[in-house]
């Protein structure tokens, strides 16, 4: 068995729009902040993985290391849609978990702009396919996916709205989210609507962002000082196997639920450990249906989950006390390695007034529409 | 330019196609092992992994709302507010369209409700001045 991979350093800039910044200029930063936050310098990595969507084409890591230090090591460009980012973070993991290096660099970085994500699918005809054979934008696709939970056990929209009451009070404890603004339920439900049951205050806000993070073999993190250290003790990446609707409204559940098991089997815990969770909410309705998909409630009972109060700082299982991607911001090659420095944070006991108390063990899940699925388990030393 | 395709008129999906009498069905890809259906051109299955050819088989032409969204924003140009629609045809696979012919609001549009698929002609023309043709869903008249 393979030693222990430890996370030594973990930052992200605040989440923002920065037009007339560099995509190598905002991946650099994070970086820097990751590099500064282990004690070390950029001669001290072995390889880089980047995690990005946009720019994924023009070479960003080795971008990033032109303005920060060309060492001459490997360099691996990563892209998973919105699992980007954690895909990068678990290619560096697997790295030092094989034995090929002990001290490697993973950073996220995406430069976006506003507007709806998805493709209006003009074929050669030049017609958009979008309205005429439904929709392929995020909104309406985490919307149906919600409606399909709505349709099983009678979720409401007021219990998908109180995500967003939820994670935008959890943003205004967070100095690096993009909004630190309250949003009571009716400002929330009557909002101009999006996608039903999806208003404009249930969709994740675009930003501009980066994150970035330094792993560490067990050897080095000894030698190093484990004073900080963060332990990876699970990492999953799935695809979509087939189930029955997949290829016509995509699948987002089983690919979450199938990375959510092997990552509890791997660390050899369960949900009921877990002491904090930051989960994929692209959308509001997707919070609600990943609470079941990652076992934090029992089947059918996300809804008074939600009610509940569980997923509140203060509850049995906070959720996305960052603000989530809803406040913080879903920039979306950075998103799986901002979720991870959130966590790590906590782990820490340095989130200040939204720290998670006595927080343990925490997990990570980012979902790319695809499917890509990636589920992170940390543990406090 | 075949006969065919000059009987025809240009659809908006490969699997619309006309039968000899002119009328229009959708035409699903039948994997000779496990039985599912694709609606899309393929060398596998991707269930039960089977390369054996896959036969070509009539979509039916009912089925039932699984789940669906009331899209209110789109891209510029898009008319909204439109239904968008997942609806698991009876007895073979699940497809997305618009369902039309029904008020766009949670009042009026449920999951489970029965519904039909409608073929009409589309606003757009191709070069040869033809109308275009699509599929769309629409409630079920008893």
């Amino acid at each position: 068995m393979s030693e222990d991979v430890y996370v030594l350093g973990v930052d992200m800039i605040k989440f923002g729009r920065f037009p007339h910044r560099t995509i190598d200029g905002l991946g650099a930063e994070a970086a820097l902040l990751a590099l500064d936050d282990a004690g070390l310098g950029i001669r001290d990595m072995q390889a880089l993985y980047l995690g990005n969507v946009g720019h994924v084409t023009q070479f960003v890591g080795q971008k990033i290391l032109q303005q920060i230090g060309q060492t001459g090591i490997p360099v691996v460009n990563c892209t998973n849609a919105c699992a980007s980012g954690a895909t990068a973070f678990r290619e560096a993991y697997l790295a030092v978990k094989s034995g090929e290096f002990d001290l490697v660099l993973a950073v996220g970085v995406e430069q976006m702009g506003k507007g709806l994500l998805g493709n209006a699918g003009g074929g050669d005809d030049g017609i958009p396919r979008e309205g005429l054979l439904g929709s392929r934008l995020m909104p309406a696709l985490f919307a149906e996916v919600g409606m399909e939970h709505s349709r099983k056990y009678g979720t409401k929209p007021e219990h998908f709205a109180k995500v967003s009451v939820k994670n935008h009070h959890h943003s205004t404890l967070n100095p690096k989210a993009m909004y630190q603004i309250e949003t009571p339920l009716e400002e929330v439900m009557g909002a101009e609507m999006i996608a039903y049951p999806n208003t404009k205050l249930m969709c994740s806000v675009n930003v501009d962002g980066s994150a970035a993070a330094v792993i560490a073999s067990a050897k080095k993190a000894r030698e190093l000082g484990m004073g900080r250290a963060v332990r990876v003790r699970a990492s999953a990446l799935t695809s979509d196997r087939f189930t029955q609707r997949d290829l016509t409204l995509p699948d987002f559940n089983t690919c979450t639920r199938d990375a959510a098991k092997i990552a509890y089997e791997k660390a050899g815990i369960g949900p009921q450990d877990i002491n904090l969770v930051e989960l994929h909410d692209c959308f509001a309705t997707a919070e609600i249906v990943h609470y079941e998909n990652l076992g934090l409630c029992g089947e059918g009972e996300a809804g008074a989950f939600i009610d509940s109060g569980a997923t509140y700082l203060g509850g049995k299982v906070p959720v996305n006390v960052s603000g989530g991607l809803l406040s913080k911001g879903h920039p979306l090659g950075a998103t799986g390695i901002a979720n991870i420095y959130e966590v790590a944070t906590h782990l820490r006991g340095e989130a200040g007034a939204r720290q998670v108390e006595g927080a343990r063990l925490g997990l990570t899940h980012v979902l790319g529409l695809g499917q890509a699925c990636a589920v992170h388990v940390l543990e406090k030393v | 330019m075949s006969d065919t395709a000059l009987a025809n008129p240009p659809t908006i999906v490969p699997f619309l196609k006309f039968g000899a009498d002119g009328a229009p069905y959708l035409e699903g890809q039948q994997c000779a092992d496990c039985g599912e259906i694709y609606t899309t051109e393929r060398i596998a299955c991707s269930k039960c992994f089977s390369r054996k050819p896959f036969k070509a088989v009539k979509l039916p032409t009912t089925g039932e709302l699984y789940t669906f969204s009331i899209v209110h924003r789109s891209y510029p140009g898009i008319k909204v507010p439109f239904v968008s629609a997942t609806v698991d045809l009876d007895g073979a696979c699940s497809l997305k369209g618009t369902l039309v012919d029904v008020t766009p609001d949670p009042d009026h549009v449920k999951t489970g409700m029965r519904v039909e698929v409608v073929f009409r002609e589309l606003e757009h023309r191709n070069k040869d001045g033809r109308t275009y043709v699509s599929y769309f869903f629409a409630p079920k008249k008893d």
